[in-house]
Parts: structure tokens; C-alpha cells; sequence
């Protein structure tokens, strides 16, 4: 074997099982570091004796084996350097690791679920969640979900160790709380999944494009469906699948210049990542427990379903907004709500539904310039989409801002 | 894994409180502290006279102060310390919100680094 074909299946084997085996690693002491150093440690002895004696008949079970005895180096030298007794735990974990265990591949456990919880525990600064899974659970370098945040490479790496420090300084158990603990920590959880694509949303000005292979988004697409296919029964976990796979759906490729909504071909979309998230909907929705991210999906699938039928359902837009503002009332939802009332009962009626006191929120502008356009107001129009495109983040839409601003000018 | 509890609020008295709901304050605590050696997680409770009692030490420009009142004249003082041995943080979390004085004020959760036990300081785990 070569070393690129080796390279590409020790990539193979991280992808598929990176996050699985920092949470096997990690569980019995908490301490990531080390469990996340044991593993690219194993990753690079895979680089350099795979290409000779080929891949491991079962590769997962090879890294974790090599990670372990690794971990239990690090143990065993620190407990010689301190003189210290090792804790029952350390101890425990070691004498489980013998390196003549052989180890079988079912019986590696799937604990990425206690992972993502212990990522998102309410003890963890609520800005480290998101940077933290994509650590963990992924396996990204701190350069890269520095980028994505548009923050220097210094500042998210002593985020992440301090989140990482705190999860095994404190203890933080590495279980999945029960069914009555469950309803008030999942929602921490669904949240910095869901802030894994907002952050492609909102992201540095480095970012690629989010239909790109290089984009976060497929990684939040991922994370989203492992969290489904591990929680399967609960429906906000499925709606957030279904919302990150149809709002990924409508994403822009590359290069691609910035094109509103209600002027974007249906053809372009991606019929694949459509009919998942619909079908992520309709299981979500045989529950019967509606929330926050179903709404926000059945949203999606409003305008995905324009491919369809070739017309958006602006009324129940209007319905869902309307539903979605009751349940969980923010700024963006307000906006949403009052641009349907809007192409329903008229711009000033849409006017008069806009939010007060949003003298920063870039969609309320957009919103606001738009209904000012339609209702004639075309000066007053026109400064509004000045005040959008300064405050939009995305290049391509500041430019479309400002050609609309500039286009309502010259009349 | 040693936990210390530390309740923070503002101080009452007989006086500001009245006497049924200082009564009623100490059954909570009295209730909580049950709970807590029924359970065999507790380790020690204290619950700290009013800061007007504390005497402070501090030294400045190599000279010994003793002083009156708290180090830290705050609206919130700390009233009282529980220290329990639990699995892990979401257990300790659990004793915490338990504790009668969050009606009133902030608990704080911190887990012991080292703890001295005849004389010698031993590593928490």
C-alpha cells in the first residue's frame, strides 16, 4: 500500500470515528487533552505503519488500542514524577487497557452522545459549546473553527483549553442525563449544534461558501444527524436535522453571486438534502411536541417546497411565523413575520408589523427597505438599504443592498 | 470528588426578617442538612455569624492590621459552607440546587483541589 492509500484510510477510519473514540477515551477521566493527543498520536503511527504492513483488518479498534497504551503512558509517567498515588479512576481505566486486550470492533461503544452533552453542559461558558464539539466530536484544529468565528488562532485556542480544563477540573460526568434532566439540558445541546451552522451564516470573511466541501456547514449537517440518529425520539433533535439539511438545500455554492430568495431557481437547489430534511420533518412531527426547530424547519420547508409546486405558500409562512414568534420570540422571527404580512396584506401593514428599537439588526433594514420600496416611499427606501448594506456581513449582499439602494436613487 | 458549597446572601436577623420566616429559615437549613447525612454525601456544614462579627487580618507595608467587619464589604456575604463528597459536578450540581439559601441569594459550586486529613494534604479525587 502507498502512503496516500494509507493516508486516505486512516482519514476514512478519523472521520468516521474521530468523536467516537476522543468520548471512549475521555470518559473514564474527562481529560480531553490527553485523550484527543493519544488519538493524532495514534493517527500518525497508522500513517507510518499502514503503508507496510497495510490497514488493520478492523482500524478502529487498531487506534484505539494504540491511544490507550498511549494515555497510559502519559499516566504512568505522571504518577512516577509526582510520586503521587494515581486516583482509583486512572488506575481502573489502566488496568482495563492491557495492550494484549484484543479488541473487539462491536464492542468499541458509541459515546458521542455523553460527549456532545458534556460539550454543552451548563457549566461550559455558552461561547465554548459550539468550538468545543467541533474539537472534540470532529476533530478540527483550533485554526480552522478560529477562522470560521473570524477570531485570531491564539484566542479560540485558550478557549478551548479552558473549557477543556474545566470539564476535567470540575468533573464533569460524561453520561447522558436522564429523562428528567434530559428536557432541561437538551436544549444546550440542540443550541450549539444549531450554532455550528449559524456560525456559516455569520462567519469571518474567510469563510468558504456553505455548499462547499470545505464549509462548516456539512459539518453542522453532520453533527445534526448524528444527534438525530442518537436521540431518534426526540422530535426537536429531528427538526433541527431537518432544518440544518433544508436551509443547506438553498445554500449558495461557490463563486456564486448573492441572489435573493424569491429570486432564486428551485432547479438550483439540492433535491437530495430536500427530501432528507423532509423526511427528518415528518418523523419529527409524528411526536406531536412541537418546538422551536421544527418550526423554524417546516419554515424551510415552505420555500424548498416552491420546487415543487413553483409558488411560495406565503400564508402559511405567515402561520408558522406566526407560531414561531408565540413559541420563541426573537428579533429575526418578528422580522420574518412582518415581510409576509407584508406580500399578504400590503407594505404598510408589513410596516406596522416590524419590530420596534432594532437599530442594528441587519434584517429588520433589509425588511424595512424592501416594504418602503413596494409601498413608493422610494427616498426613505433607499436609505434603508444603505443602512443594510452597511451593517450586512456577506459581501455579495452588501453589494446587492447597495445596487438597490443606488438602482431606487436613480429613478 | 470533594465539593464546597458556598451560599452567598444578604444578611437578615430576627429583627429584618421577622420571627416566623427566621423559623421557617431554619427548618430549610435543618431539612437540607438531613437530607445531605441521609445520603451519606456530607463531609461538614457551617452555617457563619453575621460579617459585624468578622475580623479581619490583613498586612500592609509589612505591618499587621486587624480590623473590623469583612474583607469584602459586599451586599452579599457568605453565610455558610457545605462540603460534600459526590461523583461528579452534575451530583454536586444537584446538592446545590437543593440549598435553601437559593431563594435568597447565589450558591456557588467549587470542587476542592487538595484537603488535609491528619496533618497531611491529600489530592482530591
Amino acid at each position: 500500500m502507498s502512503v496516500p492509500e494509507a493516508r486516505a484510510a486512516a482519514e476514512r477510519a478519523a472521520r468516521a470515528s474521530y468523536g467516537r473514540l476522543v468520548a471512549i477515551l475521555a470518559a473514564p477521566t474527562g481529560d480531553l487533552m490527553l485523550a484527543e493527543d493519544a488519538l493524532s498520536d495514534a493517527l500518525e503511527r497508522a500513517l507510518r505503519s499502514w503503508p507496510e504492513r497495510g490497514v488493520p483488518a478492523n482500524p478502529e479498534g487498531w487506534l484505539l488500542t494504540v491511544a490507550r497504551n498511549r494515555q497510559r503512558d502519559v499516566w504512568r509517567s505522571a504518577a512516577h514524577r509526582t510520586a503521587r498515588p494515581l486516583s482509583e479512576v486512572v488506575v481502573e481505566a489502566a488496568r482495563t487497557t492491557s495492550p494484549l486486550d484484543a479488541v473487539d470492533p462491536d464492542a468499541i461503544g458509541e459515546r458521542r452522545l455523553e460527549l456532545l452533552f458534556v460539550c454543552a453542559h451548563p457549566a461550559i461558558d455558552a461561547a465554548s459549546r459550539t468550538p468545543l464539539m467541533l474539537q472534540a466530536v470532529l476533530g478540527l484544529d483550533a485554526a480552522r473553527i478560529a477562522r470560521a468565528y473570524g477570531v485570531g488562532k491564539e484566542a479560540m485556542a485558550k478557549r478551548l483549553v479552558r473549557a477543556k480544563r474545566r470539564i476535567a477540573g470540575t468533573r464533569i460526568p460524561f453520561t447522558v442525563p436522564g429523562r428528567e434532566a434530559r428536557s432541561e439540558r437538551l436544549p444546550g445541546v440542540l443550541e450549539a449544534v444549531y450554532g455550528c451552522y449559524a456560525v456559516t451564516l455569520t462567519g469571518g470573511p474567510d469563510e468558504a461558501p456553505r455548499r462547499s466541501p470545505d464549509s462548516l456547514a456539512g459539518e453542522a449537517h453532520y453533527l445534526a444527524t448524528t444527534l438525530a440518529t442518537l436521540l431518534p425520539d426526540e422530535p426537536e433533535a429531528l427538526g433541527l436535522a431537518a432544518l440544518i439539511a433544508l436551509s443547506l438545500a438553498r445554500a449558495p455554492g461557490r463563486g456564486t453571486d448573492y441572489v435573493p430568495l424569491a429570486e432564486q431557481d428551485p432547479a438550483d437547489w439540492d433535491a437530495d438534502l430536500i427530501a432528507e430534511g423532509e423526511a427528518y420533518l415528518r418523523r419529527a412531527s409524528a411526536a406531536d411536541r412541537l418546538g422551536r426547530f421544527q418550526l423554524e424547519a417546516a419554515i424551510q420547508a415552505v420555500h424548498c417546497d416552491r420546487r415543487r409546486t413553483g409558488i411560495t405558500d406565503t400564508r402559511a409562512l405567515r402561520t408558522l411565523y406566526s407560531a414561531l414568534v408565540t413559541l420563541a420570540p426573537t428579533l429575526g422571527a418578528q422580522v420574518a413575520l412582518a415581510a409576509a404580512v407584508g406580500r399578504l396584506d400590503g407594505p404598510d401593514a408589513g410596516l406596522a408589523a416590524l419590530p420596534d428599537g432594532v437599530d442594528d439588526f441587519q434584517p429588520a433594514w433589509a425588511a424595512r427597505a424592501h416594504l418602503l420600496a413596494e409601498a413608493g416611499r422610494f427616498t426613505e427606501a433607499a436609505a434603508a438599504f444603505d443602512r443594510a448594506a452597511t451593517l450586512a456581513l456577506d459581501p455579495a449582499a452588501r453589494g446587492y443592498l447597495a445596487d438597490r439602494a443606488a438602482g431606487l436613487r436613480a429613478r | 470528588m470533594r465539593y464546597t458549597i458556598m451560599l452567598h446572601y444578604p444578611e437578615q436577623s430576627t429583627e429584618t426578617l421577622g420571627e416566623e420566616a427566621w423559623a421557617e429559615g431554619e427548618r430549610a437549613f435543618s431539612a437540607y442538612a438531613k437530607a445531605l447525612h441521609q445520603a451519606g454525601v456530607l463531609l461538614s456544614g457551617e452555617v457563619l455569624q453575621p460579617s459585624t462579627s468578622t475580623t479581619t487580618l490583613t498586612t500592609v507595608d509589612g505591618e499587621l492590621r486587624v480590623q473590623d467587619g469583612p474583607y469584602a464589604d459586599t451586599k452579599d456575604q457568605l453565610g455558610g459552607t457545605f462540603v460534600v463528597d459526590v461523583p461528579d459536578l452534575d451530583a454536586a450540581l444537584d446538592w446545590a440546587k437543593q440549598a435553601p439559601a437559593l431563594a435568597w441569594g447565589g450558591v456557588e459550586v467549587r470542587p476542592g483541589a487538595t484537603y488535609v486529613r491528619e496533618g497531611r494534604w491529600e489530592p482530591n479525587a
